[in-house]
């Protein structure tokens, strides 16, 4: 019988049956149901596969390094945006190597349906030098989780799996079966393997270089990238990953009369792509996120038109492919019709009714009354729907953690009040090592961590600060008549705006806690939140 | 065969319920299927949709190319509109007639069941109320379902068992009550349509 998944879901399934030992991760859209799954999984359970979540990415990618040091296999699992944050390991332990296998989950968001950009990891697997799987459906995501460990194995390197959207996020039927049981513990035979001074680091890069024609080769022959045969040869279509269901969208009741190489294993396979070239007039690059293969296989300075996609227009530069934009690309006569009838009104997301982000807000758009010259920094979260409407309290929104440090530059320029607001698990996360920098310099600004105990956009899911924002502020050395607590409910609003002037009004850091739980929170949690609190204070 | 359906809505509206209960039936009749869906900052009270296909060939895209949607199931009324370049000229919509208001330019709602109505093939029900008239208005998703069955590819006993595998959980009132639902949903689409 079929199991009902998500591509995510069917990747997480893949992992426990290819014997992980443990997973490590963050949440961010579109990846967050793969952890998910596992910690759910009746199976991992009782496995007693690690499955909590990390405070960051780059925790998370460090402890998993730990784990297949330990000779287990293991998996860490990101957004995107999340490999930024693990990019130091990522880079240094491709040079290391690995010993249990390691397979790298990054989920790219193009279109950016919840990011805020839509960087594509294809170029981090090149830059670190590691075998790519790039899965095109949801069955395929879970023999090629499965495949990516015993890679990951044979040739001792991390292994990067790249996921998009639309295929994290939508379900079939998935057939599963088979599993091996998890590593024992072993020891990397090579003593000096994980110790990268810069004599042996320069021996394990060399030996990855070296590593790079076993790459390719395997890649050539592996069976998830198909060349198919076709009599048009007019033109040649390269699709990756998902755009290759797109592609075949398009010829649901006909046979594609061009021929295809369908990519979902990298490095790229020379013999196929020169094939293509050789019997082709033209190629046409079919690619989710950037013109990576595009890029690699045009000439720079453009003169030999063979290759299009998305640098020569054919295909949009911008956006997440669909069938209808490859319909297109294939000189089919579609109309793309993205018009509305009138009446239709945008509808972007809000906070929730009760939040407790808007009684904040609130509070601060009414202290800006008072200070036009107030600056507002936000972060990463729910709270990041301050930037719209109704509330427009938040004047910045780049990465997880920069209201902080983004404060302080811009204090240090001269802005004042210079405001953050940042969420409790983005101050985990990467908010805390900024506020050391200002409590170091005494900077002048006013962080407000909006605490409501949850890593709330993903899902509510358990935040690594939970209980512990004043210790940790009190441990990086915020002055104690400069950490307050505040309650943000409607019936205090006054009482708020006298109690947030006083602090921005200190010439040095303050911060506020500012505590109310998620109203998505399940009552279970609420309760173990109110216990934690209980114990805290006694 | 294929049947694309697009379900629309507001983040937290339910539509992923519908979903369930046609995966959950396509799979149990060995129909192949695809679901895609929203997850993420939209889902806060934004405007969400799921794009379901169900067919007894292979389906390629998880997303309904343009023009290419049989039906249209949306729990409201100006979200059922906002996906209309993916619905087939002959293509059916069946919406709720109640407004989730969130946005301060919600626009006047009779210009709303105008455009409506210009559809060829639509089903503009009080689905809230039927649902309420019930004792269960958490069930207005499901009386949709039902008003949409007859032109799914999914028999009603397949549908049937699907709400029943779904909400056994909840308890057997909570069962008969969807089933309920369900079945009157039905019962108004085909005095609509008949």
């Amino acid at each position: 019988m079929k199991k009902l998944l998500l591509g995510n879901e069917a990747l997480a399934q893949g992992a426990i049956d290819a014997g992980i030992s443990g997973v490590y991760g963050y949440p961010g859209t579109p990846s967050t149901e793969i952890v998910e799954y596992i910690q759910r999984s009746k199976t991992a359970i009782e496995q007693g596969i690690h499955s909590k979540w990390s405070a960051n990415e780059k925790t998370a990618m460090e402890a998993a390094l730990g784990m297949s040091y330990a000779g287990k296999r293991v998996m860490t699992v990101m957004k995107h945006v999340g490999l930024n944050v693990a990019a130091d390991v990522f880079m240094n332990m491709s040079v290391s190597g690995i010993n249990g296998g390691f397979v790298v989950v990054v989920a790219d968001d193009p279109s950016m349906h919840s990011s805020q950009n839509e960087q594509d990891s294809r170029y981090y697997g090149k830059f670190a030098m590691v075998p790519m799987l790039e899965p095109s459906n949801q069955q395929e995501t879970y023999e090629i989780t499965k495949y990516a460990f015993d890679l990951s194995e044979k040739l001792r390197l991390p292994v990067l799996l790249r996921m998009v959207t639309r295929l994290s996020h939508s379900r079939a039927g998935i057939l599963t079966g088979g599993s091996n049981k998890q590593n024992s513990l072993h020891l990397p035979e090579n003593p000096t393997q994980f110790q990268l001074i810069p004599m042996h680091a320069r021996s394990r890069y060399k030996h990855l270089v070296e590593l790079q024609s076993d790459l390719l080769e395997i890649s050539e022959k592996s069976g998830f990238n198909e060349l198919i045969k076709g009599s048009d040869t007019s033109i040649g279509i390269i699709a990756s990953g998902i755009a290759f269901n797109y592609l075949m969208e398009n010829f649901e009741d006909t046979e594609c009369p061009y021929p295809i190489l369908k990519i979902s294993q990298y490095p790229l396979p020379k013999k196929a792509i020169k094939h293509l070239f050789d019997t082709c007039d033209k190629i046409l690059v079919l690619e989710d996120g950037y013109p990576f293969i595009e890029e690699m296989i045009s000439d720079f300075l453009g003169e030999n038109r063979k290759v299009i996609g998305r640098l020569s227009g054919d295909v949009p530069r911008v956006g997440e492919l669909n069938p209808d934009n490859i319909a297109k690309a294939l000189g089919f006569d579609v109309v793309i019709n993205e018009s509305l009838p009138k009446v239709v009104s945008g509808r972007p997301p809000e906070l929730c009714v009760g939040c407790s982000h808007k009684d904040l807000f609130d509070v601060i758009n009414e202290l800006k009354k008072e200070s036009q010259s107030q600056q507002v920094f936000g972060d990463i979260g729910c709270s990041a729907l301050g930037v719209l409407s109704p509330f427009k309290t938040v004047n910045t929104l780049i990465e997880m953690g920069a209201s902080i440090t983004m404060a302080k530059g811009a204090a240090d320029a001269g802005i004042h009040p210079a405001i953050a607001i940042i969420g409790d698990s983005t101050f985990t996360h990467s908010g805390m090592t900024g506020l050391l920098d200002c409590i170091i310099e005494k900077t002048p600004i006013t962080v407000i961590i909006s605490d409501n105990s949850a890593i709330a956009m993903t899902g509510a899911q358990d935040s690594s600060a939970s209980g512990r924002l004043v210790d940790i502020c009190r441990g990086l050395g915020v002055e104690e008549e400069h950490l307050k607590l505040l309650n943000p409910l409607n019936k205090n609003f006054q009482e708020n705006i006298d109690f947030v002037r006083q602090e921005i009004n200190y010439q040095g850091v303050s911060v506020i806690i500012s505590e109310r739980p998620c109203v998505q929170l399940p009552k279970a949690k609420k309760d173990k939140l109110n216990e934690m609190k209980k114990a805290s204070i006694n | 065969m294929k049947t694309n359906i697009i379900l629309a809505g507001v983040g937290g509206q339910g539509i992923l319920t519908i979903a369930a209960v046609l995966d959950t039936a396509a799979l149990a009749s060995d129909l192949n299927l695809k679901q895609s869906e929203v997850h993420g900052m939209s889902q806060r009270g934004g405007a969400v949709q799921s794009h379901v296909r169900i067919s007894d060939t292979e389906i390629h895209s998880d997303l309904i190319p343009q023009g290419k949607a049989d039906i249209i199931i949306s729990v409201e009324p100006m979200e059922a509109l906002r996906y209309l370049p993916f619905l087939k000229k002959d293509g059916y919509l069946v919406t709720d007639s109640n407004p989730f208001e969130n946005i301060p330019d919600y626009p006047n709602l009779e210009e709303i069941y105008k455009e409506i109505k210009l559809l060829p093939n639509n089903i503009l029900i009080d689905a809230k109320k039927i649902a309420k008239d019930l004792g269960n208005s958490k069930a207005t998703n499901i009386v949709l379902l039902g008003a949409a069955s007859s032109l799914l590819p999914l028999d009603e006993e397949s549908l049937v068992q699907a709400i029943k595998t779904l909400f056994q959980r909840k308890g057997d009132r909570v069962v008969n009550k969807n089933i309920e639902a369900f079945n009157k949903g039905k019962e108004i689409a085909m005095g609509i349509l008949s």
